[in-house]
């Protein structure tokens, strides 16, 4: 009766991801109405720099009403669905693009294809770039919701590049080889690499060597590859970001017809409300087929009116992305030295909205059940709803993304206390030191009893 | 190996047509009545551009809407944020209940069972991405807008058998039209997964009878098929006969709950009635749980902007608005229908009766110079460049009879309309070709001929401006 794409749901919705997030709406915290409830570190947000726009718009009160030199535009916008995009608005985001590259990559108007946020960009890169069955390599760990955003209607598959901690995650040669054999093994063609950089969930910004060994392997593969820079302006750390343009520049492929920008002011913007996303490419076929399917997933003219004059303001690029970059680090100091204290490491990482944090002594067993039982009591006892790395395709058990952006100082700071008492409990149960017997102590175990007769469901069933 | 995936480099997306190259002529030469009042009058855009001053009055006296302002305060973090694919709650609402308003409340709608895209065109997609696999067909009525072999085909692989619908029984759906384009699937091979309806019908303007969709209801049901009605038009209809929607006649038939009404399905938009093809808002209605579950995820491809969903939900919450809205929108559109029909007549050409849209279906079936489609573009290229009024062929439309434009009253001035209809006159009164001298006639001929060439020449090009419905 329904179409296959339903009936076999292969949406990756089902993944423990999105469950960690029921939980969190069941019983989400609140600082004053609930500060037992579970605190959000799940969500790759950016609600630091809200106050910029907000004062910008508040100088700027002709804009929403949608007035331009005093003549009302409102009939102009009404009617505007060209799926070229409006013109001053392309304008905007590629000098804004081209502010964050530091403007070592220009990037021309022309070549770049408007749609309904990165979700649509990216799907709509797979149907131009790939037939089902065919597939695309990925560093892994990486975002869940490329499982949906890739593959779903599109009948493509992804085959991870597999990545580890013990060389800092780095793509090499070896890993992309093997996966490209995986592939072969698999009967699937290989369209191409798409690399999310700075990396979701690492944080991490790609190297100018892995760059280079990327664009030498799709070159000679004669395949694509597609940038997703989604948090190209959450970089706040060293090393500094590099497109893959501006290595694609460097190795004189700057023209190149297989190499493939994403774009989207969803993280550096903190608008993901907004639906703003982008495709760049040097391939004319790509951006003219791109350009007709943007019409499944046009942005509201109301809003690319907003924003050609938020990013056409020189003034507030400059300003919003070094104030950005500021609060963002700061955030992620205090994420940091919050878990050390508490005898936990993450990955140095220079940008994004998230720290990849290593809790792989926590576990019980270096098993992916354990890293679930793991998570379960992080998200129900603890009261911490963060994602454990098997969403995003990890390949060793015990990492989890903690995000940090989209939560208050106060919240952080509450959150960070949980931590330390819940590693504390951790501590105080293991067969090392001494154990001091108290009354807490029982408390304490009598937890944790809870928690092993709850390690195999996800449900939260009491209250914190 | 292909660079580019095979979606890519075929014409599938349907806009190499004829109907892409009048938009062209138009660009080039577009009318203005002050700096180009020769210019090329735009009718092929089926726009509804005559009640703006209504939605201007009401976004001057409620600013907040627009200003992410609710009760004083500030809520631009909430919006920029909101992300939900259920959709900003207030804003169904208000939709669910604007729906229920265009079909004068005889029906309602459940906000629950909405599911919110970025135009209908998304809307349409995602319904065939959720009720047909590639190979599988859906059964349409012609003549039928030309969007939908891009909409319903390119990206979804599914296929369009039409429903041959003719003039001579004023396009009306007959039981045998529906049997034989269902047997007509079979001999392709393919499995007809349903039939989708546009109702008011684009490009004929008139409303779906109640026979009609009694019909269909009995096909569908029998054949265990869905039924997409694309209600995108509701909102136009300017007099009688009223507007019955599909979902009335289920009512009317205590088909509710039934497993029929689980396979009947509406798109909606706000593109015509409101003329906001710009803000990018379309519906799909359905009241099987699990289309609208899986809708709702496919809806993550094309989420409206949560700024506009704000806006839109002030503005339609506004039941005076609404109310007076859909009244005046009627009126203005009744007025402008009836000029264009009296000047057309007054030319010597006929439409079929129609009561809804923003278009005449217009016979010019008489004016052809051969009962051919040769013959009908030869007339439509005439009428581009000669008489200088861009409107839409029937068969970029798949009106299996040649003969028939529509022609768009809506997104004009009314004296640009005036114009339009004047030089129609013209070209219809004379100099006619009975009267014109011979050498005139064979100066048009070559000047012709030397346009069929470059139209040749231009048959392949490849980027075109999105055409409107």
């Amino acid at each position: 009766m329904l179409s296959s794409k339903v009936i076999n749901e292969s949406h990756g919705q089902d993944s423990s991801y999105f469950l960690g997030w029921q939980e969190y709406e069941k019983n989400p915290f609140h600082e004053t109405l609930n500060p037992s409830g579970i605190v959000q570190m799940g969500l790759a947000e950016n609600q630091l720099s809200f106050d910029l726009i907000e004062s910008w718009l508040d100088d700027h009160p002709e804009v929403l009403g949608l007035k331009k030199n005093e003549e009302s535009v409102f009939k102009h916008l009404a009617l505007f669905q060209d799926y070229h995009g409006l013109p001053a608005f392309k304008i905007a985001m590629a000098k804004f693009m081209e502010k964050i590259r530091g403007s070592k990559v220009k990037f021309n108007a022309n070549k770049m294809v408007l749609t309904a946020g990165s979700t649509s960009a990216n799907e709509t890169l797979m149907f131009c770039l790939a037939n089902p069955g065919d597939a695309f390599l990925i560093p892994a760990p990486y975002y869940p919701g490329f499982d949906r955003d890739l593959k779903w209607r599109t009948g493509v598959e992804i085959v991870p590049i597999h990545c580890v901690s013990s060389n800092g995650y780095k793509i090499t040669k070896e890993a992309l080889e093997d996966a490209y054999e995986r592939a072969h093994k698999l009967n699937l063609k290989v369209k191409g690499v798409l690399i999310t950089n700075p990396s979701n969930p690492l944080g991490t910004s790609t190297t100018r060597d892995e760059l280079d060994l990327l664009l030498t392997f799709t070159s000679a593969k004669k395949i694509h590859m597609v940038g997703d820079e989604i948090y190209s302006g959450t970089v706040f750390d060293t090393p500094e970001f590099t497109s893959v343009l501006e290595v694609a520049k460097d190795k004189n492929m700057d023209l190149d017809e297989k190499i493939h920008v994403v774009y989207s002011l969803s993280k550096d913007l903190g608008l993901p409300g907004f639906r703003v996303g982008l495709i760049y490419s040097n391939n004319e076929k790509v951006v003219s087929a791109a350009t007709k399917m943007s019409s499944f997933g046009l942005i509201s003219s109301q809003t690319q009116h907003l924003l050609a004059n938020l990013l056409s303001d020189e003034r507030f690029t400059t300003k919003y992305l070094e104030e950005n970059r500021k609060r963002l680090r700061e955030r992620r100091d205090r994420l940091v030295s919050g878990l050390k204290k508490a005898g936990i490491g993450c990955l140095k990482s220079n940008g994004g909205l998230f720290c990849w944090v290593d809790l792989r002594h926590l576990l019980t067993s270096n098993t992916f059940e354990a890293e679930h039982s793991l998570w379960t009591k992080i998200v129900c006892e603890v009261g911490l709803n963060i994602s454990p790395g098997s969403s995003c395709h990890s390949d060793e058990p015990g990492w989890f993304r903690v995000c940090f952006a989209n939560i208050s100082d106060q919240t952080l700071e509450v959150a960070m206390d949980r931590v330390h008492g819940f590693v504390e409990a951790m501590v105080m149960n293991t067969n090392h030191g001494k154990q001091k017997r108290t009354m807490w102590d029982s408390r304490r175990r009598s937890l944790i009893n809870k928690w092993v007769s709850k390690l195999s469901s996800v449900q939260c069933e009491s209250e914190r | 190996m292909g660079l580019l995936s095979r979606k890519a480099t075929c014409n599938a997306h349907g806009q190499d047509s004829s109907y892409f190259l009048g938009w062209e002529e138009y660009e080039k030469n577009p009318y203005d009545d002050i700096k180009n009042p020769d210019g090329i009058i735009q009718m092929g855009l089926a726009e509804n551009q005559l009640s703006f001053d209504i939605i201007e009055s009401w976004l001057a006296k409620n600013p907040e809407a627009a200003n992410f302002e609710r009760e004083g305060q500030s809520i631009f973090r909430e919006l920029a944020l909101f992300q939900d694919y259920h959709g900003l709650p207030s804003f169904k609402n208000a939709m669910a209940d604007f729906m229920s308003e265009n079909r004068g409340n005889r029906v309602s709608f459940d906000p629950k069972k909405l599911v919110l895209t970025a135009g209908a065109t998304s809307a349409n997609e995602t319904l065939m991405f959720c009720l047909a696999d590639p190979g599988d067909a859906f059964l349409l009525p012609t003549p039928y807008y030309p969007g939908f072999d891009r909409d319903l085909k390119w990206r979804t692989g599914a296929e369009i058998v039409p429903i041959q619908c003719t003039g001579a029984n004023g396009f009306r759906i007959t039981k045998s039209a529906l049997e034989e384009a269902y047997e007509q699937a079979q001999k392709l091979n393919l499995k007809v997964k349903g039939v989708l309806i546009t109702n008011p019908s684009n490009p004929l303007g008139t409303t779906a009878t109640r026979t009609e969709l009694n019909h269909l209801i009995d096909f569908v049901s029998r054949k265990n098929i869905h039924l997409i009605s694309d209600e995108i038009y509701s909102g136009t209809v300017f007099t009688s006969p009223g507007f019955i929607s599909v979902v009335e006649v289920l009512k009317e038939k205590k088909l509710e709950n039934t497993d029929v009404s689980k396979r009947v399905h509406i798109v909606y938009s706000l593109s015509k009635d409101l003329g906001l093809p710009g803000f990018r808002v379309g519906v799909i209605y359905s009241n099987d749980d699990i289309v609208v579950a899986a809708a709702t995820k496919m809806s993550s491809f094309g989420l409206i902007s949560s700024q506009t969903q704000y806006l839109l939900s002030a503005l339609l919450s506004d039941k005076n608005f609404t109310k007076n809205y859909l009244k005046e929108n009627q009126i203005r559109l009744k007025n402008r229908h009836t000029k264009l029909v009296s000047g057309l007549e007054a030319a010597g050409i006929e439409c079929l009766k129609s009561n809804a849209g923003l278009f005449c279906w217009v016979d010019m079936r008489h004016m052809l110079r051969s009962n051919t489609f040769e013959a009908e573009i030869e007339l439509w290229k005439k009428i581009v460049y000669d008489v200088k009024l861009n409107i839409s062929p029937g068969s970029s439309c798949h009106c299996n009879e040649p003969g028939w434009f529509r022609v768009c009253f809506a997104n004009m001035s009314e004296e640009t309309l005036k114009v339009a209809l004047n030089r129609l006159k013209m070209f219809v009164d004379g100099p006619s070709s009975t009267t014109r001298s011979r050498s005139e006639h064979q100066r048009l001929k070559s000047l012709r001929k030397m346009k069929v060439s470059n139209w040749v020449f231009r048959l392949s090009f490849q980027d075109r401006e999105p055409e409107e419905r």
